[in-house]
Parts: C-alpha cells; structure tokens; sequence
C-alpha cells in the first residue's frame, strides 16, 4: 500500500511523497507558489516556459529533448494554474520507473537532476533570459490566450468566472492579458524570475517507488543553489458567500450551439469547511453524475443537451453549470436547471438517488489513488488551502452525510452570474 | 486460461476463448483502488455496408454511433443508471472501427460486470426512445461542428481518401440520423454485438476464472461468425485531394496534415506497421528533430503540436497537426525535411534515442487500464497481441523507418487541411 509523507526540505520548500510500487512510472514536480494579481499574472505564466527553452547544460529545445528521449522519453512539461487564488509555476515530470529500464540505469536521479536545472539554471544572454526565447514565447504565450476561444465549452467557463469574479484575484486568467505579455522584456521576466525564486514557497511532489529518504536526498541535490530569502507565506482566497443579484451576461460568436454557464457561491463552504462533504454530495446529487438531476431531467428528460453537469471549485467556494443548448431553448435549459436546484433545496431525493451519488463520489475520490497526476493535483491543493485530507478521508467522511446536511448545503448556494454564448445569426 | 508473463514490462495476461467465440483478456493489477471492464464490438462508424443473410445492406452514416447510446436502456430502465447506481463510472464511445462499452468501480466489481455484459448483449431499442436520442444526437453533432479540432481531422480525411468510408463523420449528420429506425438498431445489434465479433478486455485486482464464469453464464450460448463487410474499391496510393480549407471562428489557422499509406496485413504485420510509423513520425518531425527546432523558433508550430499514425481496414496513415500561422509553409518544410532524410538517412544516434523514448512511453502508458483495454482490444481485432510490442519492437531497423518516411513522405500522397479564421483567407 503506498504511504504519503510530508516534510520541509528546505526553508519555505515542502515535499510531498507518495511511496509506491503499483506505477510503471515515476511522478515529479516542482511548483513555486505566487499570489495571482493582475500585475504578474502574464510575467508569471512566461516563465517556466522560457525556463523550458533552454539551461546552461542543454542550451535549446533539441538539447532538452535529447535527454529526455535518453530518459526513456521522460517529459518535463510546464505547468501554470490557479489553485484558488494562488498562481502555481513550475514543472510536472513524468519518467520510467528505474524497475523498467533497459539498461538498470537510474532514471530518476538523472530526471530530477535535469528538471532543476532548467529551474534553476536557464541559458542566458547578458544576464538575463535569451531575448530569442523571450520574444518567441512572448508570441506563444499570445497565442495561447487568444486560443482559448476555440474550445466554446472552456471559453464560455473561463468568460463565467472573469465577470463573476471581476475584481477578485481568481477572477484573473492564470496566462495574464495580451497587452502585458507584449510589455514583458527579458530583463523584467528575469527580474520576476529571481522574485519567484528567492520568496516563493516550493511544493515538491513525488509518486513512484522510491522511498521518502531517498527522494529527499535526490531533490536536495537537485535543488542545491536554489536561492532562500524569506516570505514565503501565503494568503487564502476571498470568499464572498453570497451576492444580493443576479448578474447576466450574454455574448455573440459565430457558432452552431449557444454555450449556457451558471456560477453559484456556495455560501461559504470551501474544502477546508466542516460542510464541505455534504456540498460534495449535494453537488453529485445535482449535477456532478449520471444519475444526478440534471442528466436526468436537462438532457434525458426533455432533450435539452447533450450535455449539462454541475462542478466545484472547491477551494474558492464556488458551483459552476454547464450545458451547451440550442439557442432557442437558453430559457428553457436555464429554468430548468434553477427548477432542479430548488428540488434538492426541497430535499426531494428518491433514497436511490442519494446513494448513487454517494457511491458515485466515494468511487472518484478513491480511484484518485490509481493516478499519479491526479495525487499530484489533490496534494498540490491541500497544499496550497494548507489543509492535509488525503481523498480516502474524504471519502470515508462523505460515508456519513446526512440527506439533511446535503439539504442545507444545496439551501446555501446562491446564484452569482448567468453567462451565455449565444450565436451571430440569432 | 491460458496465461502469459511479460516480465520485461512486468505484465500478466489471461486469455480465453469461450464457445460463443468471445475473446476473453484479463490484467491483473494489484494494489489497485478500481477495476476496469471494456466490452467492445468489432464495429465503428465505417462499417455502413455489410452482408446479412446473403443480402448487402446499406446503413445510414451515424448507425454505430446511435446504436451506442441506444445500448443503454433496458427493458427495466438505464443500464448507465443502474452501474452509476453502484458507484461505478459506466461510459462508451463509438470509433471508427470499433465500438466499446466499459466502467469502472472500486466496489461490487462482479455485480457491475453482469450489467455491462447483460445490457449489451440484449437489445431493447423502441421507436419512441430512438425518436428521443435523435435529440440529444442532434446536439452532439452541432457541438462537433464548432469543435476544429474534429472538423480539421475530417477534412485531413477527405483530403486523403476518395472513397474510403473512414472518411465519414461517426456521428453522421442530423440528416443521416433521422433515417435510423428502431428497426435499423435491432438489424445492425444482430449483425455486429455478436460474442463471436466481440472481445472482453478487463483490467484490475480481479479474479480472472470469475471473470470468465460470469461471461458464460449472462451471454448468448451461441454466436457467428464476423460479418462480411465492404469499404469500397482500394484506394489510390496518391491523396484524394492536396488541399482542404474551411472558415470558423477560430484564433489563429489549425492545420492537418496527412501522409496516405499502404494499410498493413492483419496479424504481426499490424503492429510492427504502428512501430515503424511512430518512429517516422518522430524521426521526421516529432520534438526531438531539427525540423521541429526550425519551425518552432520561427514561429510557425507551437506546443499544440501533435502527431502520429492510424491504421484501419483499407486504409492507413501518418499525421500531423496544430496551430501554426503558416500551414502552407509547414507542409513544404516537412517535404523539404522528408528529402532530405531519403538522401542522407536518419541520424544514427536520434534513431536510437527515439527509440528509447518509444519504449518508455508505451510503457508508461501501461499505468491505464483504460489504455491496456482499448488497445489490447483494438490488437484483437487486428490479429495481435499488443503486449508483444517489446519484442516487435526490437526487431525495428533505422532502415525501416527510413523506407516508411520515403514512401509516405511524398508530395502526391500527402493532403493539408485547414480551418482559417474567419475572413483570413482572402
């Protein structure tokens, strides 16, 4: 069975471990942590990939790909995103086990080795990033925000948060806005970089089958020269627990189906409140399954969509709807899915409802276990709410929910914003 | 059972045959949270015309895929509902040449087992639930219409093939579809989810004699054969068309491209032809080339970048796509690329590295049980065992990729497919 141990490396530099022997890969990562302010948040989301273009040892991309294909085609990829209000930077790596190599050579140490060193020690010119890479990512980094409106489920969420959100942290996109990627030079992106490096606060993440003592003794070393000057502390999200009116915004695309996004405050419940698990279940029970009320109704019912599913964020205390609808029918679904919600504040649960929706939630927190990203993903949020509830705790507290306390959570969400994309023709 | 050890990659298989003609696979997993069930027909989106009883018969685009959703009710209800019921995450999709059912569960494995094998062998499709699912279909179709990825990879398809019904959208078209008929559903359910074109493919801490005994007691004692199918004359070797444009509103251009190949025999020869194209793909333009370094410092591919290679009946191919700002430029720097590698051949010490890397990625991918399942299915069908690729793999030469970059990577078989911005294209 694995073990899961915690423990400070370095100042301000935590490491988490999941031991384990059931992976044919190993799992790394090394995350800073920095507020998410619209100030930094573009400078931010450039680095770790004009970290990743090159270090002093492996100067460009086809020096970097070389060692990772020597790795048994390891990746080293970047990583940015918001964890509640909390902008994660760093890199994710994913290696073969040292049981599988040809050759019994040990990848990990080798893999470790490398990822901090394009942390810590990129390829430079005249002191600062490589005005080529600078310039290239710059371009990239555009690219990707402006790319965000082609996938209409994922815009129309993102859109939902940024006006529900507006003037709160987590309403800022984690790739920042175009006109602050323009402004970013190599000097000021190193500038940023040596801020992140010396006061952010560092979460390690490891899975696979070495043991604590000797990733820890692995990461030190990788780790070595990584600068250390305090203030590593971190700030938790804004909660707004309710809002006294509806906000509604609707926009025009050239597209066949209208995108309909719903966001709810949850009345304050985030992951770190005693009620979270009934939100959990209340959530399952209204949208989050199969089995849940608007798969039920919304889409098999009466036909409305093909898709229509409720989500948590759970450490910003907020619900979000999505369903992609006919134009004509945006009302319909939205009533309905209101009409929904209203039937689980009434409690009006069949008792097999209820229990799928336990079961159904029990099962993902558990099947979490089986993934090595996504233990990466649950610590690196405990981490970051500062709060250490491995997902079977989670689970085996969701066991003894009450109907009434999913009842209550169901009664204490509150809806923010309606946003719907909607199309040109219409 | 027959059983067989992989110990390179530290894999055991369990297979069968019962009398019906079902393939029975079973990987043991232990340590593992959830187990994995994947219940798959021989049977895709291609498979429109096929021979019943002496007679062909012509289907509607769309069949496979509606029949898909359709499996779900039962003369009681929603089989998704009754596995969702239990914990259990049932889910299916319909591909081009095959069609699979599956969930997964941490709980009740067995009772969840008898669901899966007992909705899909048993059809209960009535007219009033197929006028309904035409619906939510509907909606499927329009939301693929505003998806580019989906619709640059049909047009790479049509840019490739004349005929070939790979080339036809799984889903159909809302037209297709509202020629299918309860009557539709039953014929194609007889002729295709048959036990004896049909494979069970489980993966977890299971009892693999349990898994066989439940099969023979919930199937049909009998089956028949594979259907004959028909996909039309062979294809031309050349590309169908060399271009393939369309407007939408997307950020930048997203591009296709396609290299038409010889399909491979069944059998060995199968597997060995995905090897052999994989490592063209990566030794022509995959990350760890110059060609790449080049196109992604000017700026014409970013990290959206991807490719590889698919085989079907009559039809194969290598592919490549993303966003880029110049996809004309791209398809000339490939060719200009693949030139120059028939002429000098592929750098001796890149070929062992992309070796190595293939290796480790395929076995990393064996930590998905929903991988193991899918391909060892998929192999099935095609006359191999997937977990062989270790020993085919070896036996794979420099030159062999060499003559597969040579005869694929020619003008007059490649296709480009674009989706521009809307009014970029003047």
């Amino acid at each position: 069975m694995a073990t899961v141990t915690r423990n400070q490396l370095l100042p301000g530099v935590f490491l988490t471990s999941v031991h384990t022997k059931k992976f044919k890969s190993s799992m790394l990562s090394m995350i800073l942590l920095a507020p998410l302010m619209q100030e930094t948040a573009a400078v931010n989301a450039l680095i770790p990939y004009l970290l990743r273009r090159g270090s002093e040892a492996h100067p460009d991309m086809q020096a970097l790909s070389a060692a990772l294909d020597q790795l048994y085609g390891g990746t080293i990829d970047p990583v940015v995103r918001k964890v509640g209000e909390t902008h994660c930077l760093g890199f994710a790596g994913s290696f073969l086990d040292d049981a599988y190599s040809l050759d019994g050579s040990g990848v990990l140490d080798q893999a470790a080795g490398l990822m901090g060193e394009i942390l810590l020690r990129p390829y430079t010119q005249d002191g600062a990033f490589c005005p080529d890479y600078t310039r290239q990512e710059k371009a990239n980094l555009i690219d990707r925000i402006r790319a965000e409106i082609n996938e209409k489920r994922y815009y129309a969420y993102n859109r939902l948060i940024e006006e529900m959100c507006a003037g709160e942290p987590f309403g800022v996109n984690s790739l920042g806005r175009e006109e602050q990627v323009e402004a970013i030079t190599p000097q000021t992106a190193w500038a940023q970089y040596q801020k992140l490096l010396g006061h952010s606060r560092v979460e390690l993440y490891y899975c696979g089958s070495a043991d604590h003592d000797q990733v820890c003794f692995i990461l030190q070393k990788a780790l070595a020269g990584l600068p250390r000057e305090g203030g590593y502390e971190m700030e938790q999200p804004v909660v707004i627990p309710a809002v006294q009116t509806v906000r509604r915004v609707e926009e025009s695309l050239d597209v066949a189906q209208g995108k309909l996004s719903m966001g709810f405050r949850t009345g304050g419940i985030t992951a770190a409140d005693p009620r979270y698990p009934a939100l959990f279940l209340c959530n399952a029970l209204f949208g989050g399954t199969t089995t849940s009320k608007l798969f039920l109704n919304v889409r098999e019912k009466l036909s409305l969509c093909y898709y229509a599913s409720s989500g948590l964020v759970q450490y910003k205390g907020l619900m979000t709807v999505s369903s992609g609808v006919e134009f004509a029918n945006e009302k319909q679904a939205e009533d309905e899915i209101l009409a929904q919600l209203e039937a689980c504040r009434r409690g009006e649960f069949e008792l097999w409802e209820v229990e799928a929706a336990r079961r159904y939630s029990v099962s993902l927190l558990l099947t979490v276990l089986d993934s090595q990203s996504q233990q990466m993903n649950w610590w690196l949020g405990q981490a970051v709410a500062g709060l250490d509830r491995g997902p079977e705790m989670l689970a085996r507290e969701i066991e003894t929910v009450t109907v009434d306390q999913a009842v209550e959570a169901a009664r204490a969400l509150c809806l923010d914003t309606v946003y719907f994309l909607k199309g040109t023709e219409a | 059972m027959e059983e067989k050890i992989y110990s390179r990659i530290g894999e055991k298989l369990f297979h069968t045959a019962l009398d019906n003609g079902l393939h029975i696979y079973v990987s043991p997993k232990p340590g593992f949270q959830k187990s994995y069930a994947f219940f798959a027909t021989n049977y895709g989106g291609m498979d429109m015309r096929f021979l019943m009883d002496g007679q062909w018969l012509d289907t509607p685009a769309g069949v496979a895929h509606f029949l898909e959703h359709k499996t779900f009710d039962t003369e009681d209800g929603n089989a998704l509902q009754d596995l969702a019921a239990n914990g259990a995450s049932p889910n299916a999709f319909t591909s081009t040449a095959l069609t699979g059912y599956y969930f997964e569960s941490t709980e009740k494995f067995e009772e969840n087992l008898r669901i899966l094998l007992s909705f899909v062998s048993i059809p209960y499709y009535t007219q009033e639930n197929v006028d309904k699912e035409q619906g939510i279909i509907g909606q499927e179709i329009r939301m693929g219409d505003d998806e580019p990825d989906t619709q640059v990879f049909y047009g790479m398809l049509e840019g490739l093939y004349a005929h070939n019904p790979i080339k036809v959208n799984i889903a159909g078209t809302v037209e297709s579809i509202a020629k299918i008929t309860a009557e539709t559903l039953n014929l194609c359910h007889k002729a295709f989810y048959d036990p004896g074109n049909m494979v069970l493919c489980v993966a977890g801490d299971v009892d693999p004699e349990r898994v066989v005994a439940i099969a023979r007691e919930v199937l049909p004692k009998a089956g028949h054969p594979p259907v004959e199918r028909d996909y039309g004359p062979a294809e031309d070797q050349a590309a169908a068309q060399p271009l393939w444009e369309k407007e939408m509103a997307v950020s930048t251009p997203i591009f296709q491209m396609g290299f038409k190949d010889t399909p491979p025999e069944k059998g060995e020869a199968w597997l060995r032809w995905e090897l052999i194209g994989d490592l063209a793909a990566e030794a022509l333009l995959g990350v760890s080339t110059p060609l790449y370094a080049k196109l992604y410092g000017d700026g014409l591919v970013n990290e959206s970048f991807s490719y590889g290679c698919e085989a079907y009946p009559g039809a194969a191919f290598l592919c490549a796509g993303g966003e880029s700002r110049d996809p004309e430029a791209v398809r000339e720097a490939v060719l200009a690329e693949a030139e120059r590698l028939s002429r000098e051949g592929i750098d001796e010490g890149l070929f062992q590295r992309l070796k190595r890397a293939a290796y480790g990625n395929r076995v990393r991918g064996l930590n998905s049980f929903e991988n193991i399942c899918f391909n060892q299915s998929a192999a099935h069908f095609q006359g191999y065992q997937y977990l062989s690729f270790p020993e085919v793999f070896a036996s794979i030469s420099k030159a062999d990729v060499e003559a597969c970059i040579r005869r694929v990577a020619a003008r007059e078989r490649t296709t480009l497919a674009v989706i521009w911005p809307k009014g970029e294209r003047a």
